[in-house]
């Protein structure tokens, strides 16, 4: 009994924690339709931000909120690269990609920076209240995050700002038509993205123990794979329930890799299971669609 | 403003894509075109005269070649993007998809629509006064539109869209409405309500406006103003009073003395047809 209750609590703050990357990648390809590739280089980011704060002495709020705007920075820098300089969405997420690589080296010091004996805002947490850092608490921990975050989405997708926001991603000319700069919605959006990646990012770097430089690697493929479970077993519309769907998404993928684990799957496969996994979600509608004889559109490059 | 200076100036404004190449086209040849405050001027011409070029040219999709000036309201804003300059030009587009949000809902395109070039910031974009002010200019339409404000605009039909497209850009009330062949891709009947919409909208709320259209009943049925475009150049300018007394076949005069040519684009003609 223990060992399923831990093995839900572990893929519950895990869904919730990478749930924020999910909402990162919703942001980005879905509300803004820039496909952004920073992703992979602004979660380390977080990562390495937050722990080399915290074993400098720094107070791991202070860290975590640094590790948040740094991810911001990074988004900033691709977003600039598409507006200012035109250099081509994807193109412009690869290249900060991979020039974070070299950023979080530079930043670490080294490949990786363990924080398992420092303070983290977890067992800050659990000194608050009096008792042992556990993982229900941090279960407990990460809903509290999650509710405060999903509340701030929502009320901002809502604002005047969100709106020209999602329209942006939806119809880029009448957006300009209507006097809204798509360059100044594409910064906030990418940023605002990047931001929530490096959040999750430093988060998980203080629960697991240590930030390392390849802590990133398939966080895309991750994010868009729970974006896209969200939707096809949420079926969401509109805004609110889009964000939840986005969250559900992250926790069912989160219970899809740790049931895969426990029966034995080695974990140096699990990208591969989670390339499976998304080209499992994808082509299902296709495949239905074939079998009931349905009409197809072509093959989108985008 | 004085009551006989125009609103919008445009002074040797020319356009040409693909300079240097042999595919080199003059889209826009030295133009100069003074619209009153007043105006509703129809522009008829072939396909390539140059009108939607002189559309973006207004709207600020690009701007015009060096030596051209355009003003709005006395302000030069020939180099200002089109996103600064939507405060004063608001568009309607052939294509009903350009000039609405697929995946929001109505409510929320009319939203973003009412802040026409204002500056955008952290309040709730939609409360229940707007959405009284929504019913209020839906209820003209006809379409009950007003019953269905949290209805995705991508379900709705191309005359419904267009309808609202017409909607959004005259709700904030800027002083230069442009119609692109706002009705060209509609069935003949939304056609007609469509632009009987536009000339209500258009009287009541004083707003000077350009219509583009391939349509020459249109052309002649609608507005105060009537100008002809050929090869960049505007060639005919007629006002109202001539206007008034005109017919499709001195149309086809005034062109042919105008510009020269023998008129031979049948798809100007044809079109009359199903008008």
């Amino acid at each position: 009994m223990d060992y399923v209750a831990n093995f839900i609590s572990v893929s519950l703050y895990e869904g919730l924690a990478y749930g924020f990357v999910t909402l990162g990648v919703y942001i980005t390809f879905r509300v803004l339709a820039f496909p952004d590739l920073t992703v992979d280089g602004s979660f380390p980011l977080g990562g390495a931000v937050a722990a080399t704060l915290i074993v400098n002495g720094v107070n791991p709020w202070l860290a975590t909120l640094v590790a948040f705007i740094a991810g911001i920075c990074a988004g900033l820098m691709t977003s600039l690269l598409n507006t200012k300089l035109r250099i081509n969405a994807l193109l412009a997420g690869i290249l900060m990609m991979v020039a974070l690589y070299s950023i979080n080296l530079a930043i670490m010091g080294r490949s990786n920076v363990s924080v398992l004996r420092e303070a983290t805002v977890f067992k800050q947490t659990a000194q608050i209240f009096g008792i042992e850092p556990t993982t229900i608490l941090t279960v407990i921990f990460m809903v509290v995050l999650a509710i405060v975050i999903l509340g701030i989405l929502n009320w901002f997708l809502r604002t005047e700002i969100g709106l020209a926001l999602r329209a942006t991603g939806d119809n880029e000319q009448m957006v300009r038509g209507l006097g809204v700069s798509t360059d100044m919605t594409t910064i906030i959006g990418v940023s605002l993205s990047n931001g929530l990646v490096a959040l999750a990012g430093g988060l998980i770097a203080q629960k697991q123990g240590f930030s390392d430089v390849g802590m990133g690697i398939g966080m895309i493929v991750m994010g868009l794979a729970s974006v896209i479970i969200g939707e096809r077993l949420f079926r969401p519309r509109g805004v609110t329930t889009i964000l939840f769907a986005a969250i559900g998404g992250s926790l069912v993928y989160r219970l899809f890799l740790g049931i895969a684990l426990r029966l034995g799957l080695p974990p140096n496969n699990l990208k591969l299971i989670t390339a499976l996994l998304v080209i499992i979600a994808l082509a299902i509608p296709y495949i239905q669609k074939k079998v009931r004889g349905e009409w197809i559109p072509p093959a989108a490059r985008m | 403003m004085s009551k006989n200076q125009s609103l919008v100036k445009l002074r040797k404004v020319s356009k040409v894509f693909l300079r240097g190449s042999v595919d080199e086209v003059t889209a826009l040849d030295n133009v100069r075109l003074d619209v009153g405050a007043e105006d509703f001027i129809t522009v008829i011409g072939s396909n390539g005269a140059g009108k939607t070029t002189l559309l973006n040219v207004i709207a600020g999709v690009y701007p015009p070649e060096k030596g051209g000036k355009i003003t709005i309201n006395g302000q030069d804003v020939t180099r200002l993007s089109e996103y600064k300059r939507a405060r004063y030009v608001s568009r309607v587009y052939q294509n009903p998809h350009i000039g609405t949000a697929a995946k929001m809902t109505i409510e929320e395109n009319l939203s973003l629509a009412m802040l026409r070039g204002q500056s955008r910031g952290l309040r709730i974009a939609t409360n229940k006064k707007c959405r009284e002010l929504f019913r209020s200019v839906l209820v003209p339409l006809g379409l009950g539109l007003e019953d269905r404000l949290s209805a995705l605009v991508g379900t709705l039909s191309g005359g419904q869209r267009q309808a609202l497209a017409l909607v959004m850009a005259t709700i904030s009330k800027p002083s230069l409405l442009l119609l692109d062949e706002h009705v060209a891709t509609l069935d003949p009947q939304t056609n007609r309500i469509v632009l009987e919409l536009s000339e209500i909208i258009v009287q009541k709320e004083k707003m000077t406006t350009i219509m583009v259209t391939h349509n020459m009943e249109h052309a002649l049925r609608y507005g105060n103003r009537l100008t002809m475009m050929h090869k960049g150049k505007i060639i005919v300018d007629i006002h109202q009073k001539k206007k008034s007394e005109l017919s499709v076949n001195d149309l086809v005069v005034a062109f042919e003395r105008a510009s020269g040519e023998r008129f031979a684009d049948d798809s100007i003609m044809l079109r009359n047809v199903d008008s």
